[in-house]
């Protein structure tokens, strides 16, 4: 037995800020002090606080080190590791107490946090499945195989109330009764691992943290609905999470939890991947079933649904990752557990990737119904620099901007929808002051365009036009009768497009309308950017009272826009200027001004 | 895995394996000097004596920790014993077949094992 197991994040985020050479480091530190029969050290999935990376835990104490360097880990090992007395200075600073540390659980990120999906995230290494099990792994399809009728796990599922995490939010119970009510045959489980959300990455650490929750949860899914065979559909741009879910899916095979006969119940069913290419499109319940089938990925009409004819022209059940992620726990604690949890009509937790102006950029996972300000000021840590909070972004492409006057909604799927904005798979993206929103709707608008597969002529076109239009604003030649078009435009396209994406794209242009109209207004108008963001309607100029003629500006200037003679104030010649701001971040007396 | 019976098995195998990382505050706490003057006096084989018996017996619910100096380096190898809502137990002069007896004694059984405490050897 190991006295003591240290933890370290190998998720994507702390991968990319050195956690590989961290582990190496103390395992060679580990050996050199002669303690490799006391101390393990495991690789696991995120941990949540991505800011803070590369991150490590040590157990028993609990004790979270933050923002480790290979150079820290010589005193780590020798002081805390064989002498027992903690590094208090490399120490998550929130966590410092007198004589102990203070636990995680107690902290202000996540103290308001309630982790159901991300249970096992940053406490298991998601590469061996016996750790999994020894956290009641399985135990839930066992309980399913043994104990209950594919009848009483579809009504337990319904009972929850757990709605898709992927976006839409529809039933799942329900979505599992559809697919089991077709006549027996071939039927299929799928599952959607095609995150492509720009600043979303929830069901990315779900796979790379806890794999093996989606496989016996498909599994389950399986029994259910009567299908055999499942494909869980991943982007390869994910390639820590292919490869775990590689492994997991192998040791699920050699222990006998997925293959043919599983547990001596006679029930069999086994898992395949396939590798996304990165179109948004494939995220697309019909072009990602299209992409299995090996054919190019775009959306068909629905109805036929999916469970009743979806891949292969079978029956299929598709859910996210994140709603796979519930099923064991659900199973196991009973549904009025999960229904206890969350508002009224959304039930239980949600996994949300806090990005943008915010101070602890990670992983959060609250109930249904948290307020935006409880996660943005609380768990999120509030705005760097003491600047303002203006908007939230939920949804990605395919949501809106929630204005800092909602921002004491509880956040749920309806209130949501009902502000013009929408769950999404659950990026969060947060905007300060210095935020345009002309700018922001123009971003994702060129991100549909881009991503547009074609197919349907509003989404393709009308796309492309509403661009072009966003373009000419931020450009400072657009016309107040550009906002009527552009909603006009919106609405064709929300009403016509053929699948998800072309039907929610406008939304970013219509709740940026909504909610900061005067904003664009100032752009067409006063042919201003009120945040100081869209080059052409800028200008920079030097205070002629502030400047003391240093020169520094000049210097950095690269177009040589800006001239004057030492100690005499200097001037910038707009005609040249580049609009680059290289000028400013120079200026020592805050002599230069953008409006 | 051919049955339910064999996961729970292996399920229930693994719990003491990976129960350290509970941030369990109703564990008891086994705690030993490991500055310089507890590795001095031998406190690593103790540790290992502790952390080998715990797992033999597979306790549950106590945690291994070790701790800087105390200030009694006379009495080291020290072993203080935290179990909640007690008084502390203080252990002295340890070796790893002491440390065994009060795992058994002390653990196991509720008693504590009075003539290795401080108690007992400052008399």
């Amino acid at each position: 037995m190991y006295r003591s197991h240290v933890l370290v994040c190998g998720g994507t985020g702390c991968t990319s800020s050195g956690s590989e050479r961290i582990i190496a480091a103390l395992e060679h530190e580990i050996q050199e002090n002669g303690l490799t029969e006391e101390i393990k050290v495991i690789k696991t999935g995120c941990f949540g606080l991505c800011a803070l990376g590369p991150i490590m835990i040590v157990y028993p104490e609990g004790a979270f080190y933050s923002m480790v360097k290979p150079e820290d880990i010589p005193e780590i090992v020798s002081e805390h590791l064989l002498k027992g007395r903690i590094v208090t200075r490399l120490l998550y600073q929130e966590t410092v107490q007198e004589d102990t540390v203070k636990s995680l659980n107690h902290t202000q990120f996540y103290a308001k946090q309630k982790r159901v999906a991300l249970k096992n995230c940053g406490v298991i290494d998601p590469e061996n499945i016996n750790e999994y099990i020894g956290l009641n792994g399985y135990m839930a399809l066992g309980k399913v195989l043994t104990e209950m009728t594919p009848e009483q796990v579809i009504q337990t599922i319904k009972d929850s109330g757990l709605r898709g995490r992927g976006g839409g939010g529809f039933p799942t119970g329900t979505k599992w009764s559809f697919a089991a009510a077709q006549p027996a045959g071939q039927k299929y489980v799928c599952c959607n691992a095609d995150e492509g959300d720009p600043g979303a990455f929830m069901d990315r650490s779900v796979l790379e943290g806890d794999p093996h929750v989606v496989l016996e949860a498909m599994a389950i899914a399986g029994y259910a609905i009567g299908a055999n065979q499942g494909y869980i559909y991943v982007r390869a741009e994910y390639p820590i999470a292919v490869k775990r879910l590689e492994i997991a899916i192998g040791q699920a095979r050699e222990n006998g939890l997925l293959g043919k006969d599983i547990l001596g119940t006679g029930f069999d069913f086994d898992i395949e991947l396939r590798l996304g290419a990165g179109a948004f499109v494939c995220g697309e319940e019909t072009a990602l079933m299209t992409s299995i089938e090996g054919r190019r990925g775009e959306p068909r009409p629905r109805p036929p649904f999916p469970a009743v004819k979806g891949l292969f022209e079978r029956p299929t059940v598709l859910n996210n990752v994140e709603t796979y992620a519930n099923i064991p726990q659900i199973i196991l604690n009973g549904a009025d557990w999960f229904a206890s949890m969350g508002t009224e009509k959304s039930k239980g937790t949600k996994v949300f990737a806090l990005g943008g102006k915010i101070n602890n950029t990670g992983l959060v996972e609250v109930p249904m119904g948290t307020t935006l300000r409880e996660i943005v000021e609380e768990i999120g840590g509030g705005i760097p620099n003491g600047k303002k909070f203006k908007a939230a972004q939920t949804g990605g492409p395919s949501g809106g901007c929630i204005p800092a006057s909602l921002i004491d909604i509880p956040v749920d799927y309806d209130n949501l929808i009902s502000i013009g904005s929408m769950m999404g798979s659950g990026g969060l993206i947060v905007m300060d002051e210095d935020t345009c929103m002309v700018d922001i709707a123009k971003f994702f608008l060129e991100f549909t365009v881009d991503e547009s597969c074609g197919k349907c002529t509003p989404c393709r076109i009308g796309t492309k036009r509403l661009l072009e239009i966003l373009d000419k604003i931020t450009k400072g030649k657009g016309t107040l009768e550009d906002l009527d078009k552009m909603e006009e435009l919106c609405y064709h396209i929300k009403a016509n497009s053929l699948c998800g994406l072309g039907q929610s794209a406008p939304n970013p242009v219509l709740s940026t309308l909504k909610y900061f109209r005067d904003e664009y207004v100032a752009h067409i108008v006063d042919k201003k950017c009120p945040a100081g963001v869209c080059k052409a309607l800028l200008n920079f100029t030097i205070d002629p009272e502030k400047c003391r003629g240093c020169t520094l500006c000049a210097r950095a200037c690269p177009a040589d826009a800006i001239s004057g003679s030492v100690k005499q104030p200097h001037v910038i010649d707009p005609a040249k200027c580049l609009k680059c701001g290289a000028c400013m971040e120079k200026c020592k007396f805050g002599a230069i001004y953008k409006k | 895995m051919k049955s339910l019976a064999e996961l729970q098995a292996l399920r229930d195998s693994m719990k003491g394996k990976i129960g350290v990382r509970d941030d369990a505050e109703g564990n008891t706490r086994v705690v030993i000097g490991m500055a310089t003057c507890g590795i001095a006096a031998g406190a690593r084989p103790v540790l290992a004596a502790f952390t080998e018996e715990v797992s033999k017996r597979n306790l549950q619910n106590v945690t291994i920790a070790q701790t800087g100096c105390i200030g009694i380096c006379q009495y080291e190898p020290v072993v203080e014993v935290f179990e909640p809502g007690k008084e502390k137990v203080t252990y002295v002069k340890m070796t790893p077949e002491m440390a065994v007896k009060v795992v058994n004694e002390h653990l196991v059984n509720g008693n504590i094992v009075t003539e290795y405490t401080i108690g007992a050897k400052t008399k």
